[in-house]
């Protein structure tokens, strides 16, 4: 069974086995289920790099998964998305996927993102340093709401 | 200037660690060269033409004495014993092995200096004012509000790969000395208009490069306690907008012009609404503890009128030393002070370049005369910000000896020049040779004053590291099957009424290069009213003469 990161630690995927929702399956399902669709399991949906948050703002409560996936690893919407999921309140798991690297764990995090899927699992308990590469930032950010201005001493 | 505590160091350091561990991992072979690329380029290390090159970031220019020291020290350790002052306040070494690099890093952090995001598609080094807090046209000091865009650009999570860098210059005064039109965002400290409280004026979409274009107001006028949520909301329209797919539509100005800047502007409100009032709202505590650091230093108490009789006799008695005081030096906002301008511009060596016993040179002048402290310009020249009057003709004397009061500040031969194809892997054409050909033509010191001011920028190609479109006259190194020539373009300015220089006509060979400036020269000699300056003239009569002169 394939290995994520997930909450800081290595564990076998919780989603495994689920099929990810393109924003337009999701908007189409919610549509289907109507006022059902609240009652219904979390189900999960995949957004790529020109699908903002805006896309699925109003299915946010019944998703359990939004994974973003990165086409590469420079593509710094995902980042934004992250935030922009945070800020709207969803507070589900919030999955790299696609071509991200080890050495962006501690922006993704910090970002919001709650779960990292490498296309190859292999070495994930070497990556995980990576995720406390700093003990401090000077930004409020999903992971720390206030700024280091409010709170140094 | 500003001083670490105990969080500002402790994230220096733990970049340190962290590109240690990366540098590492490359040399073993875990991380690939694509890989690599954006995690070096994040600290500064670029690959040029002949070997890596470092770019230490000099927030807005400030150096104290200790840190130029450290650079000296770096330079001769780590490189061939000098190094470059960029267009950007910043610091090159052109020959440290990538190896020592996390080395060079370490150094650097124990004076509290970085390489953080001085190259790469992100927020880079914010510049400023080489005259804040002593000009006497300044309205508020820039600098603390520089400070507070350093921390919050400083490892930003979001926007650490953007489409493209992002520059972002602040500017207090009545004078532009930061060319806030032509950065991704320019803040120009402004009093409301009716209040009378002073707030920024907020320009976006500036920028020079392939596509030079003039900032666009995006706000009249900004509360202070808003800048940051404000950047924020900025950044993030362009963060998600910006192209990806080509890297020369990529900045900022590009999104901009696209989509005009008044829907820009909703984008960027909308946006600001979800930040605006939180947490990143800066406090009161927070501006005055960073205002706190740039507080004036203990000026002495002279007596103005017998001070100034005395320095006009100095310059009455020795020519050379009157030329640099009336060249070099500035008006200070305190009384008997004057700011010292340091030109990295002798003929011979590459504009900018300085060597390690200089620096440390210029630290023990800065230690001596200006309250330990040293300034880096745009114009790629070093500023002692506070000199007494009476001190300034022993230290004219001392840089005399140094062969560092070369009293051409403003004029032709302060040339404004990009390394070029001497070690940049993008050149089109070597820059420096050029400056070197222009200087030696014009050595004339009586001649070059009477052209009066004149801002002559060369870049090496089109990605305008000299900011040659801002130049009054503007030279670009282009390539023609294979052959380095060079564009010419005039009417350039980085003033507050910024222009973009228009190309005089088809380029020319490197050895006509000094030939062709002569002959601009002396059109302007030929047409000018008595009061105008080179760019005057240039306004009123356009490019035909010059173009007639040049091609005849
Ligand atoms: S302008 Fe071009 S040649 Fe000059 S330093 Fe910049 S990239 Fe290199």
């Amino acid at each position: 069974m394939p290995d994520v990161i997930k909450d800081g630690r290595v564990v076998a995927d919780p989603w495994q086995g689920q099929n990810l929702l393109t924003p337009q399956e999701l908007n189409a399902s919610g549509a289907l289920l109507g006022a059902a669709a609240a009652d219904a399991a979390p189900v999960a949906v995949v957004l790529a790099p020109d699908q903002p948050p805006s896309t699925i703002e109003g299915d946010l409560n019944r998703l359990g998964l939004v994974a973003i996936n990165f086409p590469v690893f420079t593509d710094g919407r995902c980042f934004s998305y992250a935030r922009e999921l945070r800020e709207l309140g969803y507070t589900g798991e919030i999955r790299a996927t696609g071509k991200f690297i080890r050495d962006q764990l501690f922006f993704l995090q910090r970002c919001g993102f709650t779960a990292f899927q490498f296309e190859d699992d292999a070495n994930l308990e070497d990556c995980l340093p990576s995720l406390t590469d700093f003990s401090e930032s000077y930004q409020a950010a999903a992971d720390q709401p206030e700024p280091l201005f409010r709170r140094r001493d | 200037m500003y001083v670490y505590d105990q969080y500002d160091q402790r994230m220096i350091d733990e970049r340190v660690n962290q590109y240690r561990d990366q540098t590492r991992r490359f040399l073993d072979g875990m991380i690939s060269e694509d890989e690599f690329l954006p995690l070096r380029l994040h600290n500064g290390l670029y690959v040029q033409r002949l070997a890596p090159m470092l770019r230490i970031a000099i927030p807005y220019g400030m150096l104290s004495s200790r840190q130029l020291r450290k650079l000296a020290q770096i330079s001769r350790d780590f490189d061939k014993g000098y190094a470059h002052f960029s267009t950007r306040q910043n610091l090159q070494l052109n020959w440290p092995e990538l190896a020592e690099v996390p080395d060079i890093l370490a150094e650097l952090a124990s004076v509290q200096m970085h390489a953080v995001q001085t190259s790469g598609s992100c927020i880079r080094n914010t510049t400023s004012d080489e005259y804040a807090g002593v000009a006497a046209d300044e309205l508020e000091d820039p600098r603390p509000w520089c400070e507070l865009i350093r921390q919050w650009s400083t490892l930003h999570p979001e926007f650490a790969f953007l489409p493209r860098k992002f520059k972002i210059a602040v500017c207090g005064a009545e004078q532009d000395r930061a060319a806030i039109h032509t950065h991704d965002i320019g803040l120009e400290l402004v009093p409301h208009p009716e209040s009378g409280e002073i707030g920024f004026k907020v320009l976006v979409g500036g920028g020079l490069g392939r596509t030079p274009v003039i900032g666009s107001v995006i706000c009249d006028w900004l509360e202070k306690k808003h800048l940051i949520t404000y950047l924020e909301a900025i950044l993030r329209v362009y963060n998600q907008l910006g192209r990806r797919d080509n890297k020369y539509t990529a900045r900022i100005k590009i999104l901009v012009k696209a989509m005009g800047v008044q829907a820009f502007r909703e984008r960027v409100e909308a946006e600001w609404v979800r930040l605006k009032d939180g947490p990143s709202t800066l406090t009161e505590a927070e501006i005055s503890r960073c205002q706190g650091f740039f507080t004036a230093p203990a000026y002495r108490h002279c007596d103005a009128a017998a001070v100034t009789a005395q320095l006009q006799a100095q310059a009455a008695g020795n020519k050379r030393f009157g030329n640099w005081l009336q060249r070099n030096t500035v008006d200070h906002r305190v009384a008997g002070y004057r700011i010292v301008n340091i030109a990295l511009k002798a003929t011979g060596y590459a504009p900018g370049d300085i060597s390690d016993r200089h620096m440390e040179a210029v630290a023990d002048l800065a230690d001596t005369y200006s309250f330990g402290e040293v300034r880096t310009t745009h114009q790629q020249n070093l500023v002692l910000a506070d000199v007494a009057q009476e001190d300034l003709y022993e230290l004219w004397q001392k840089l005399d000896g140094l062969g560092l009061a070369i009293a051409n500040l403003g004029y032709l031969t302060d040339i404004i020049c990009c390394p070029g194809g001497d070690f940049c892997a993008l050149a089109n054409a070597k820059s420096i040779p050029v400056a070197e050909a222009i200087q030696s033509r014009f050595d004339d010191m009586d001649y070059v004053y009477d052209l009066g001011p004149l801002d002559l920028n060369i870049s090496g190609c089109m990605n305008a590291c000299g900011h040659h479109h801002i130049g009054h006259i503007g030279v670009l190194g282009v390539d023609k099957k294979g052959a380095e020539f060079y564009q010419v373009s005039l009417g350039g300015s980085q003033a507050k009424d910024a222009s973009i220089g228009k190309i005089l006509g088809p380029s020319f060979r490197r050895e006509d290069m000094p030939d062709v400036i002569e002959k601009i020269l002396a059109t302007y000699v030929n047409l000018r009213t008595p009061e105008e300056t080179f760019l005057d003239t240039y306004r009123r009569v356009g490019l035909d003469p010059y173009k007639e002169r040049v091609y005849a």
